[in-house]
């Protein structure tokens, strides 16, 4: 049973992500994750089947600073907006200051492109599998699988889920 | 009779520049859509659908596509590929309903009827009647309502399907420019890695130009550059077989001073290297073929494209779902024999491509913007003439060549004149 403390803890650090991500402060999404983190988005077509690939791969949070540059400098893509909602979050085990959570999103993105501005579409549906830890008092994720069961990526993925 | 018939459904006539033109009608028009369902995907074409790795057992099957045809590759129990159009025999439902998985026979769930693996009709419910009433006349023969069965061929590994009654031999058609790419690349067993899917708002052709383009490498796909990494600039050249429908796109290493001089003497915007990786993990990197080169980007007509992109290695299917839709379906591969580090070399550097890619993302996007913009100018075209106005292979990377090559084919294949 995990004190309720903690449940307010772990609940802040994936509301504050996904509206990190949602408000495009992608230059602060690195820090909700530790060093030596790990951060993966798979396709459910390939967990379910043991397989290894993923649609975006980063073992380090120079990895997750890497990715911003790059969406902010390099990649083109049409421009658009993310909204989360999570939802049945579950602290699922405490170990040695080691948090395991799991949680459900659903993720509309909003197009802003002259053509298709203003509509929406769900764009990706999943579960986010973390663990957490608490760094000087503050919970950062050390790993966090987005397992996508959307597997068919509608254009392209450029902002992370 | 019929071919006479088709070509009145289409009355395109091709613009007199040839294959340095393409009318942007070929990319929005259903009708034309529905000619390349019957002359080119069900034509005298060998269509990949799967690699040998991914149904190593008997009753392993796959359901994938021809052009939008759903159809099944399975292995029988004597080890043999078959493929058949994945519909019932008597009232058209689709057979097998899962993506893949491993079966002795098929049944359709509607009536039951079921299937070997050879595509073969062996069991119908109630053939005989319920006490003496019903059931089928004493001439029904299982025989004469097999599934539709499809030609099965194997090249290195690779699965491909042909619907035409005349078709040239699969290695005849992948042809001796190409087999030895093939053959470098699947010199010895390759293992499933994981899938990546990709749907595109744009037609299949968009992105058969696209895998034909090295113009754009450099131009649309920044993150080299933005990164200091520079290698766009780099050697290379687009080789063709002899109908011009299938290339071999390279790149070759060059050293870090040629690449800084080509960007700066073009003032590009693409030379910028503001910017230095945070973790340049993402580029370690092992030589794993005897030769120089980076990239290899392989296409043989109509949809398959097999890449070595420094060491990622993958089989990119793009099926067409409508004159204005495609999916592109990724199948990343490493040897069976990778050790733990190479695997791990495969799997970081995957963030180069896919839809997620560094290097690829722009691809659906680029392709959904020509779509969006080529709405109703029916006699408005495309001007391929980087390079020359001629089909022959290049030795620079700053050609359409290869782009000029498949619309020279897709033309006569098509019968527009």
């Amino acid at each position: 049973m995990v004190s309720q403390e903690l449940r307010s803890a772990v609940e802040d650090l994936i509301h504050a992500y996904v509206q990190c991500i949602d408000d495009d402060r992608l230059e602060e999404w690195p820090d909700f994750f530790t060093e030596d983190c790990l951060y993966q988005i798979m396709p459910r077509e390939n967990t379910d089947q043991g397989l290894p690939i993923a649609v975006m791969y980063c073992d380090s949070r120079g990895m997750l600073q890497d990715r911003v540059v790059a969406h902010r400098k390099a990649n083109l893509f049409a421009p658009h907006l993310y909204r989360h909602l999570v939802s049945a979050l579950r602290v699922t085990d405490q170990d040695k200051g080691m948090v395991t959570a799991r949680s459900n999103y659903a993720l509309f993105r909003t197009a802003l492109d002259p053509i298709n501005y203003g509509t929406t579409e769900v764009y990706s549906v999943g579960e986010y599998r973390d663990k957490i830890v608490f760094v000087d008092g503050v919970a950062k994720f050390q790993e966090r699988i987005v397992i996508v069961d959307t597997s068919r990526i509608q254009s392209l993925l450029v902002t992370p889920l | 009779m019929q071919t006479m018939h088709q070509e009145n459904r289409v009355d395109l006539t091709w613009p007199a520049e040839g294959a340095t033109r393409v009318p942007y009608r070929v990319f929005f028009d259903p009708a034309i859509y529905q000619l390349e369902q019957e002359k080119l995907f069900r034509g005298p074409v060998w269509n990949y659908v799967a690699l040998e790795a991914e149904l190593p057992d008997p009753g392993d099957f796959k359901t994938t596509f021809v052009g939008d045809t759903p159809i099944v590759v399975t292995r029988d129990q004597e080890g043999t590929l078959q493929a058949f159009v994945n519909r019932c025999a008597h009232r058209g439902a689709l057979v097998c309903r899962e993506l893949r998985g491993n079966r002795a026979t098929h049944v359709c769930v509607y009536h039951q009827w079921s299937y070997d693996l050879k595509g073969n009709l062996i069991g119908v419910p109630f053939r005989k009647g319920i006490e003496g009433k019903g059931g089928y006349a004493a001439d029904f023969a299982l025989s004469q309502h097999a599934l539709h069965k499809l030609k099965v061929a194997t090249y290195a590994g690779l699965i491909f399907v042909s619907c035409a009654e005349q078709v040239e031999p699969l290695p005849e058609y992948i042809g001796p420019t190409m087999r030895p790419w093939l053959d470098k690349v699947f010199h010895r067993p390759v293992r499933i890695l994981g899938y990546a899917r990709q749907f595109i708002n744009g037609n299949w052709k968009l992105y058969a130009e696209n895998v034909r383009d090295p113009y754009h490498g450099s131009l649309l796909h920044m993150f080299s550059a933005t990164f200091g990494l520079a290698r766009s600039s780099q050697g290379g050249g687009t080789l063709m077989d002899e109908s011009g429908r299938h290339d071999v796109l390279h790149a070759h290493k060059r050293t870090e001073a040629q690449e800084t001089a080509a960007y700066t003497n073009e003032s590009l915007r693409s030379y910028q290297a503001k910017y230095a990786l945070a973790d340049p993990s993402l580029l370690k990197a092992r030589q794993e073929f005897p030769d120089d080169i980076t990239t290899s980007i392989h296409t043989i007509f109509p949809c398959l494209v097999v890449q070595r992109i420094a060491n990622t290695l993958a089989a990119r299917q793009f099926l067409p779902k409508g004159p204005d839709r495609f999916e592109l379906i990724f199948t990343f591969l490493g040897y069976e024999d990778d050790d733990a580090e190479m695997r791990g070399i495969r799997l970081k550097q995957a963030n180069l491509v896919g839809p997620a890619g560094f290097i690829s993302l722009e691809d659906g996007h680029a392709i959904e913007l020509v779509q969006q913009a080529i709405v109703r100018d029916t006699e408005a075209c495309s001007f391929l003439e980087m390079g020359g106005r001629e089909v022959t292979n290049q030795d620079n990377l700053v050609t359409e060549a290869a782009i000029r090559g498949f619309w020279r084919y897709y033309r006569g294949l098509m019968g527009f004149n």
